[in-house]
């Protein structure tokens, strides 16, 4: 079991939940985050004074997978995601150590 | 008593009310959000304290003993005592009841108060905001109000001001340069950034000072005739002009064309014009407001430029506004618009008016300053005007007033 989590422009989301779900994914978990990678932040001017905003919004997306739909997940949120500017954001994978419907009680993969 | 004139002063006075809970709108956008409750409150309640205050004594000292060229009125109206539905007020005949009158004008003095709030946000602690713009409005607003709007001694030496350049927004704005320069910065600032939280907030406030400043403006002719129309033009065409002003000098400057510069912008010009409202006519209101609109954008730099934390520029908008309209009005004021005032320079006039103009400007500047800053630092001394500066930190919301304005989870629990 995988959780992959995926940070993208906010504009991308719909894009991302359409190829997530043309990839035959059942569910996922989206937030609204704010951070910075290389892109840093931007400036803002109010009344003429510029202020530089260093934590950039973004689209948290996580979805908790089998193994073996790691990789399809993967490619379907790049190429979703990618705009080839700077600021696409990343995905990364980790260890789910167990998953359990909460309404039937059915475990791991069955789970997901 | 005339019927017409009655309506519309009835109808102005609600107009004129609505702009304290505009302005709250408008400085609320711009603070942070964990300051807007504060902002708000402090807005809101200059409705309670100050309309009260107004009825128990200040309406008198400013409005008594009318036309006596001097420099405060008297105690007949105390507790509103002979203000009914009779249409005299000492020399001041009306067209209207003396009872709406003072209502009209008691709406005057619950917002130029509260448009001191902007400079001091964030960090005035608020039994010290209670107390300074309660005694403020019977040391400083009440005599000026009387100098001016009572036939008191600027009035007499000739000077004009049709809704209040001098009166409110002069007077407004030397009080929060003095009450800034007690009360100190930000922490941090202007190190740390502080945006405002809620542009959209500030863009209703904009719209609902602009759609109150009808009443302000257009209801200071007391009655329903031309000059009031002329007034209500004016006040329309100086408010898109400094719009078109403030917008180009930023563009030009910061080459971005900003939701907050449009917004000042037609406050600015709604400002300047307020003098002017019932004496100008033609394009003037245009030349005006586009004169204001540019001015206010680049005066908005001369607090990070004196290190003085205005922090929503009611200096560079109210008393730089203020200051440019009185002084224009110099200029512009025809008596082919209202023949009650003065023709200036640019009718033919000569210098006489813009002199009487920069005088008063200059005394009502002066004064409300010095009286403001003596007053906040006697509130200083004996109660401290400043929260803690954990309060500070913490917001002024769940600090001063024990409460949060977003619930950001509110579909939890």
């Amino acid at each position: 079991m995988k959780l992959v989590t995926a940070v993208v422009k906010p504009f991308k989301l719909d894009e991302v939940k359409e190829a997530l779900k043309d990839a035959g994914i059942q569910g996922m978990t989206i937030s609204e985050v704010q951070g910075f990678g290389r892109q840093r932040g931007h400036t803002e001017v109010y009344r003429g004074a510029e202020y530089t905003v260093d934590f950039v919004p973004k689209v948290k997306v996580e979805v908790v997978a089998d193994e073996a739909d790691v990789d399809r997940i993967i490619d379907a949120i790049v190429a979703a995601a990618r705009t080839d500017k700077i600021g696409d954001g990343k995905v990364w994978v980790s260890e789910v150590d167990r998953v359990v419907r909460i309404r039937t009680g059915e475990m791991g993969v069955d789970a997901v | 008593m005339d019927t017409g004139d009655t309506a519309w002063m009835l109808i102005a006075t609600a107009l004129v009310l609505f702009m304290t809970p505009g302005l709250a709108f408008f400085y609320g956008g711009m603070v942070r959000s964990k300051n807007v409750l504060g902002m708000l409150m402090q807005n809101i309640f200059a409705m309670g304290l100050l309309a009260v205050l107004w009825a128990l004594v200040a309406f008198s000292l400013a409005f008594g003993d009318f036309g006596n060229g001097g420099w405060i009125g008297n105690l007949d109206f105390v507790g509103l005592k002979n203000v009914g539905q009779g249409v005299t007020l000492g020399a001041l005949q009306l067209t209207i009841p003396v009872v709406l009158f003072a209502a009209y004008q008691m709406t005057f003095a619950v917002i130029t108060p509260a448009l001191i709030t902007g400079a001091s946000a964030d960090r005035l602690k608020f039994s010290a905001y209670a107390t300074f713009i309660g005694v403020w409005l019977v040391v400083v607003y009440a005599p000026v109000a009387h100098w001016v709007f009572a036939g008191g001694w600027l009035a007499k030496m000739g000077a004009l001001d049709f809704a209040g350049g001098a009166v409110v927004h002069i007077n407004a704005g030397a009080a929060a340069l003095a009450l800034v320069l007690v009360l100190g910065k930000r922490k941090n600032w202007p190190n740390e950034p502080m945006h405002p939280h809620s542009l959209p907030l500030t863009v209703l406030g904009t719209g609902i000072l602009w759609f109150g400043w009808f009443g302000f403006n257009a209801g200071s002719a007391l009655a329903a005739n031309g000059v009031a129309a002329q007034a209500l033009m004016n006040t329309f065409l100086a408010a898109s002009a400094a719009m078109l002003g403030w917008l180009l000098v930023e563009r030009i400057k910061g080459g971005h064309a900003t939701t907050l510069g449009a917004a000042s912008g037609a406050v600015a010009g709604l400002v300047a014009i307020t003098p002017c409202a019932g004496f100008v006519g033609g394009l003037s209101p245009i030349v005006i407001g586009a004169i204001a609109g540019g001015l206010c954008m680049l005066a908005c730099s001369l607090k990070f430029k004196f290190g003085f934390d205005d922090s929503l520029d009611v200096i560079g908008v109210h008393l730089i506004g203020g200051l440019a309209g009185s002084i224009l009005l110099g200029v512009f004021a025809d008596t082919a618009v209202n023949k009650a005032g003065f023709d200036g320079l640019a009718l033919g006039g000569g210098t006489s008016l813009l002199v009487d103009q920069i005088v008063a400007s200059a005394v009502t500047l002066a004064f409300s300053f010095t009286v403001s800053f003596v007053l906040a630092k006697i509130i200083d001394m004996a109660i401290g005007l400043r929260v803690t500066p954990e309060d500070e930190e913490e917001g002024l919301d769940t600090s001063l007033h024990a409460e949060t304005a977003y619930a950001l989870s509110g579909r939890i629990g």
